[in-house]
């Protein structure tokens, strides 16, 4: 495996790494309007989630310095390009990263009630973007031969790319609802459950759809991966559900996880060796050839990977070990 | 104004906005750390105490520093996809870096830190601030190691035109790191100082909690007296390497307009840049000869000489910046600077006399000292990054040709506004939370709560 292959299985490996983490935190933050009227309630759910969201989102910190390093073109295309929906993420990220720290910190319910809207918004609007922009980059966007984006915003609103949004939110919520079933006790856990159930049917069918519709939109042979990586997708929520149904909540929450990781896997295999299809002419899309960093660039960054990401993996299953227990409603055991 | 002038606005707005926060966090992990370790050390319940409230205000500070960096990380490719395609090659590493080295360290061990007081044992408790403050620094190292390279090009050669990296270590251990870097940190080490400082002597007049706040403020001035000996050394060093590197920059800052030897240095300089000549000129003869070379003499080259010598070298083009800014930035900045280091001197007496009951009102002026370091932070970047303007990469890209050619003015407005009202926003909510605690302080020290505490 060359370097260039080797950063584009990194980049795809983080970026899976991000929408598993986040997604269930994600998840949580969506189902915040639904878990509960009361304020303990509320705040137990966003508990699970206090010790590990923000290193989640480093999971998509590290995904865009990833790009930039291996792949600087792909990262200045992509980024100016889809500007606006990109701008709306960050702004997302900004109120639901605040809204957490700031929520607790008053005893008013409008107080209370306006960061429970801010981390709703916050974690609804990135599933659903990020869905967006990678059906995008598989789709196609106008890129002209200086590799600049040329298309406005309604470009990136195609059917597919909505339809690759919606999936990815239901994932997300899905997980969260997962999650939560997991992590808490009592009303909230009761609650999580059947959110869970409800959710399940739909995902699978979004999915299933999703799938299909990337192996036969992107090309006119998908590429074997693809398909390998996406049945499992499909058959790993298909279990999931099944799992949901015989009330297996740790199943189901692994499950999930996989039909979320493969689903990625699925998008970068069929991207692969592409890394933003342009269509306005094919010969104009960016590849992990043109787009790519110089030989010591990525040797440097490979050797750099090796010796940390073990350390990083390490602390970070650290951390869920020792949060691994359930979120009871008692006060001194929350900080948000 | 055009999507030029627009990017660089939103550059400038959202990086300074970005910096208010970080040396705050530099500097509270650590003194929060410190706290924490006497508390294991000796046992003192009150130093946990001060561990959990000064790490209250680190939170509320520090959530705000993690959402607007993350602009930071994605801002690059948004407004400046030219600049990103030309220095990706050298510039994205250490960022990536950064985010794998120092983001998961900090943001994995804080979530360990607030919500691990009753899981962790006291020991792997005080380490996980520990790590929190390392994670901090060393997200400051890679940064500085990305930015330095914009000031001073090396590590590198020129591939058709776009530099790509040939060392990796010259790249690590360019000079400009070295002084920049220690400069950055210790300055966010004062500034977590006068915030504790500041903080504990406004609680000190009210004579509430007296032995809480002394302890706290003897922490705080511990930290200030070694860093801002540390900022100002350091600064020193750091001139005398920007009349090497960057002479254009220090001329600006000297409003000296044509070269001397021996140089003089600018008491007031009011000059007009159109023309280049001075109205008002009030000058200490040999000063910056000896700043900057640490003898009486030697040649500092003024704007006009350096205007031709950069014309020969890179073509026609104006290439003085703002002589305004980087001149007020750079005597705001030192002026701070040296009002602080006498600050902590009066603060370390008030220590070292024990008079740890305050009376006079004179003192709150420690309080509204919590200022000063945010407005030499602040300077000190305007002049470090205006002071290279036309340039974005030092002699290789100009700024003009960095900006996404695609994005039009009118996203460009639009993302703008859209943190700059967000961002004002903040500001309010997270300086109302921060009075708001701070104000109300510890709670009373009494057997009863500190049982309960422990």
């Amino acid at each position: 495996m060359d370097l260039q292959v080797l950063w584009f299985v990194l980049v795809a490996v983080l970026y899976t790494g991000f929408f598993v983490l986040e997604g269930f935190d994600f998840g949580v933050g969506i189902l915040l309007p639904f878990i509960g009227r009361k304020d303990e309630e509320k705040r137990a759910a966003i508990n699970t989630i206090g010790p590990v969201w923000d290193a989640n989102e480093v999971w998509l910190v590290l995904a865009g310095g990833a790009t930039f390093a291996a792949f600087p073109q792909w990262y200045a295309t992509l980024f100016s390009g889809f500007y606006l929906p990109l701008l709306l993420i960050l702004v997302a990220l900004i109120l639901r990263g605040v809204s957490f720290e700031f929520r607790g910190k008053v005893e008013d319910p409008r107080w209370h009630a306006t960061w429970d809207t801010t981390a709703f918004i916050g974690s609804l609007l990135p599933p659903l973007l990020f869905g967006v922009a990678f059906a995008n980059m598989l789709r196609g966007v106008p890129i002209d031969g200086n590799m600049n984006y040329t298309g406005g915003f309604f470009n990136l609103l195609n059917v597919y790319a909505l339809f690759g949004g919606l999936t990815f939110l239901a994932l997300s919520a899905l997980l969260g609802a997962l999650f939560l079933n997991l992590k808490t006790a009592g009303s909230v856990q009761e609650t999580a459950a059947k959110i869970a159930a409800r959710l399940s049917v739909p995902s699978f069918v979004l999915l299933t759809v999703f799938v299909v519709w990337t192996l036969i939109t992107t090309r006119s042979t998908p590429a074997i991966l693809a398909i390998v990586f996406g049945s499992i997708s499909v058959l790993a929520l298909l279990a999931g559900f099944i799992a949901v149904k015989a009330q297996r909540g740790g199943f189901a929450f692994g499950l999930t996880v996989l039909a979320i990781a493969m689903n990625v896997a699925s998008i970068f295999a069929s991207l692969f060796p592409n890394v933003m299809v342009s269509s306005t002419d094919l010969a104009f899309s960016l590849t992990i050839r043109n787009a790519s960093s110089s030989v010591n660039t990525l040797t440097v960054m490979s050797i750099v990977v090796a010796i940390f990401l073990p350390v990083v993996l390490a602390y970070q299953v650290w951390n869920y070990w020792v949060f691994r227990k359930r979120i009871t409603a008692k006060v001194e055991d929350l900080h948000y | 104004m055009d999507a030029l002038g627009l990017a660089r606005s939103q550059f400038a707005i959202t990086t300074v906005y970005h910096f208010f926060f970080v040396p705050l966090t530099l500097g509270l992990s650590l003194i929060t750390a410190i706290m924490e370790t006497i508390y294991v050390c000796k046992g003192d319940e009150t130093y946990k105490r001060m561990a959990k409230f000064w790490g209250k205000l680190f939170l509320i500070n520090f959530a705000v520093g993690v959402v607007t960096g993350l602009v930071q990380e994605f801002q690059f490719g948004m407004n400046w996809s030219e600049y990103s395609r030309f220095v990706g090659d050298i510039f994205g590493a250490p960022l990536a870096i950064e985010g794998l080295t120092a983001f998961f360290l900090e943001a994995t061990f804080i979530g360990l830190w607030v919500f691990g007081w009753e899981k962790l044992s006291k020991r792997v408790h005080a380490l996980a601030i520990w790590m929190v403050a390392l994670g901090t620094t060393i997200s400051a190292l890679w940064i500085l190691v990305a930015n330095s390279f914009m000031h001073f090009p090396v590590g590198y050669e020129l591939v058709d035109g776009r530099p790509i990296l040939s060392n990796f270590a010259e790249l690590i251990f360019n000079p400009h790191v070295f002084t920049q870097f220690p400069h950055t940190v210790f300055s966010g080490y004062v500034t977590g100082a006068f915030f504790v400082i500041g903080i504990s002597v406004f609680h000190l007049l009210k004579k509430k909690n007296v032995d809480f706040y002394a302890k706290s403020f003897k922490v705080g001035t511990l930290v200030a007296l070694v860093s801002i000996g540390g900022v100002i050394l350091v600064g020193h060093a750091q001139a005398q390497l920007m009349v090497k590197q960057q002479p254009m920059k220090m001329a600006a800052a000297e409003a000296l307009w044509d070269s001397e030897d021996p140089a003089s240095l600018s008491l007031l300089t009011i000059s007009d840049e159109k023309t280049g000549t001075t109205s008002v000129d009030i000058r200490i003869p040999h000063a910056l000869s000896l700043l900057s070379y640490n003898t009486l003499t030697g040649e500092v080259r003024g704007i006009n000489d350096l205007q031709r010598e950069y014309e020969a070298t890179y073509g026609p083009g104006n290439y003085v910046p703002s002589v305004f800014m980087n001149y007020w930035s750079f005597r705001i900045m030192i002026g701070a600077g040296f009002l602080m280091a006498f600050l902590v001197l009066v603060a370390f007496f008030i220590w070292w006399k024990k008079k740890f009951k305050l009376e006079s009102k004179w003192w709150y002026l420690l309080t509204a000292a919590i200022t000063l370091p945010y407005m030499a932070n602040t300077t000190g970047w305007l002049l470090t990054e205006l002071g290279r303007q036309p340039w974005v990469v030092y002699g290789l890209l100009k700024t003009s040709d960095a900006v996404s050619p695609n994005v039009p003015a009118a996203f460009v407005m639009t993302s703008l506004a859209v943190f700059t009202v967000l961002y004002g926003l903040l500001m309010v909510v997270d300086v109302t939370l921060m009075v708001k605690f701070a104000r109300a302080g510890v709670e009373d020290d009494q057997p009863a709560i500190q049982a309960k505490a422990g």
